[in-house]
């Protein structure tokens, strides 16, 4: 794109992020902060994410953007046209055509390979930050590795609920070192962070933080013997394509309490559709 | 000066992403090698730490340069500009033999990310002593082939890796490949 570098960011700020993701990489779980720029949107947009694929983004990579697992959101489609713009890069929807996906909130169903890099969109890398405002505090609990803070609110979740009350953002230990945030993902999703085969990079924009796990590390989240980890899986089959193994987004259909429950991520949804998997609301979409 | 000073990449975006790339994955799974492309190095320095120092080095990283490749610093110097700093305060060190790592930043507990970088060029990475690499990035331990570490590497670098998160990483070069030691990998003779 004419009057932009590759990629929209400079080299020296590219440099200087590429500098950042290899410590990270070293550091499996560990915040490496870093410059974060002005970028043509707001803080909250994925900045962060989008930085860290200004850094790595080639002519020859094939990006994915997700957002909730959608290809087809304002954030997502803002953010292909963004690189497909200023880099030039082919775009896909289909997560197994992709060398690169940069996602907001989630995790791709389809297992991701060893050749493949994902972006994580992350509004707040410090895990402890609801726990602990002071960010010298978290900083000295990280170097000692002490994180009875979040044991104590997992065990009070569980005295006060009977179980632990975290939907989303499920706090992770990483490379049996650090405590990290996976991202607002589901904590349905974070089982497939577990010795995943590809790198997972993490950028926060607003909070100038990067983070990242490389491929095949082992990625715990948080709980008691007692109280073993456990995904939610919703008690639906998808309306659409009828997956019962998928993550499940509700929609509202009507004003008389109807509703669909569908495949959060649409390019799994479409995928099996075209294979001729048919939910039961998917016959009536197919009739009309 | 030398009025023969060799340029430096020939695409210099391009070129310095594929090498980012390379050394991204080689860090992220220690023990692969990449190839790297787009610059002829100064003697002494072999293409793949030239390509290297070009990717990630500038005004910002104070690098140590080893003694025995001063030819090349004038080449680094004006590719780069980074200031020439001595091992306790290098982000970079350009080495062509083991640099003593205890003379290097390892970091601090609370900013282990501020640890130096040896680039260390060597004579292979596919034949000579065998190691045995363990650790995040790897399925199954690997084993790789390096020529030109001292015989005693693995005890050295058992020093390094015991101090983990804080530490010492490696990026190793021979000709135009490279690969990566990050300071969270174990390293046995094989």
């Amino acid at each position: 794109m004419k009057g932009y570098n590759f990629a929209y960011l400079d080299e020296q700020t590219k440099r200087m992020i590429r500098r950042g993701l290899l410590k990270a990489v070293a550091i499996p779980g560990h915040q490496v902060p870093f410059g974060s720029r002005e970028m043509p949107l707001p803080y909250g947009w994925g900045t962060g994410g989008i930085q860290v694929t200004a850094s790595i983004l080639g002519a020859n990579d094939v990006l994915k953007v997700i957002d909730q697992g959608a290809d087809d959101t304002t954030n997502a489609v803002s953010i292909r046209r963004f690189f497909a713009r200023t880099a030039g890069v082919a775009t896909t929807t289909a997560t197994a055509e992709a060398t690169v996906i940069q996602t907001r909130h989630r995790i791709p169903e389809k297992q991701l390979r060893e050749d493949q890099i994902i972006v994580y969109q992350v509004p707040q890398p410090e895990p402890l930050f609801r726990l602990e405002s002071s960010r010298v505090e978290t900083k000295r609990m990280h170097g000692l590795s002490d994180y009875g803070l979040m044991h104590v609110k997992l065990y009070e979740d569980i005295s006060r609920f009977g179980q632990i009350s975290i939907s989303y953002d499920y706090p992770v230990m990483v490379n049996e070192r650090y405590l990290m945030s996976p991202s607002p993902i589901p904590a349905f999703d974070n089982p497939k962070m577990d010795m995943m085969p590809a790198l997972q990079l993490f950028g926060a924009g607003r909070e100038k933080r990067i983070y990242a796990i490389p491929p095949w590390t082992r990625v715990k989240s948080l709980d008691f013997e007692d109280h073993p980890f456990r995904t939610i899986n919703a008690p639906h089959p998808c309306g659409l394509c009828g997956a019962t193994d998928s993550y499940l987004d509700e929609v509202v259909t009507d004003n008389h309490g109807g509703r669909l429950f569908v495949c959060s991520d649409t390019d799994h949804c479409a995928e099996r559709r075209a294979a001729g998997h048919v939910g039961t609301d998917g016959f009536q979409e197919a009739a009309e | 000066m030398s009025n023969d000073l060799s340029p430096a990449f020939a695409d210099p975006i391009a070129d310095a992403q594929s090498c980012f790339r390379s050394v991204l994955d080689a860090m992220a799974r220690p023990g692969h090698r990449h190839a790297t492309s787009g610059v002829s190095a100064p003697a002494p320095l072999c293409d793949a730490a030239a390509a290297v120092l070009l990717t990630l080095a500038d005004h910002e990283t104070p690098l140590w340069l080893d003694p025995a490749a001063a030819d090349a610093s004038v080449w680094i110097t004006f590719h780069t500009g980074a200031p020439a700093a001595p091992p306790a305060q290098a982000m970079f060190a350009m080495a062509l033999s083991l640099p003593d790592l205890t003379h290097l930043s390892v970091g601090t507990d609370e900013t282990p990310e501020t640890s130096a970088t040896v680039i260390l060029q060597v004579a292979s990475l596919t034949t000579g002593q065998r190691y045995v690499l363990e650790g995040p990035g790897l399925r199954e331990p690997k084993v790789v082939a390096i020529d030109g570490l001292p015989p005693d590497f693995a005890a050295i670098w058992q020093r390094n890796h015991a101090q983990y998160p804080l530490g010492v990483d490696l990026i190793l070069c021979a000709g135009n490949q490279l690969t990566a030691l990050p300071r969270s990998v174990s390293i046995k003779d094989a």
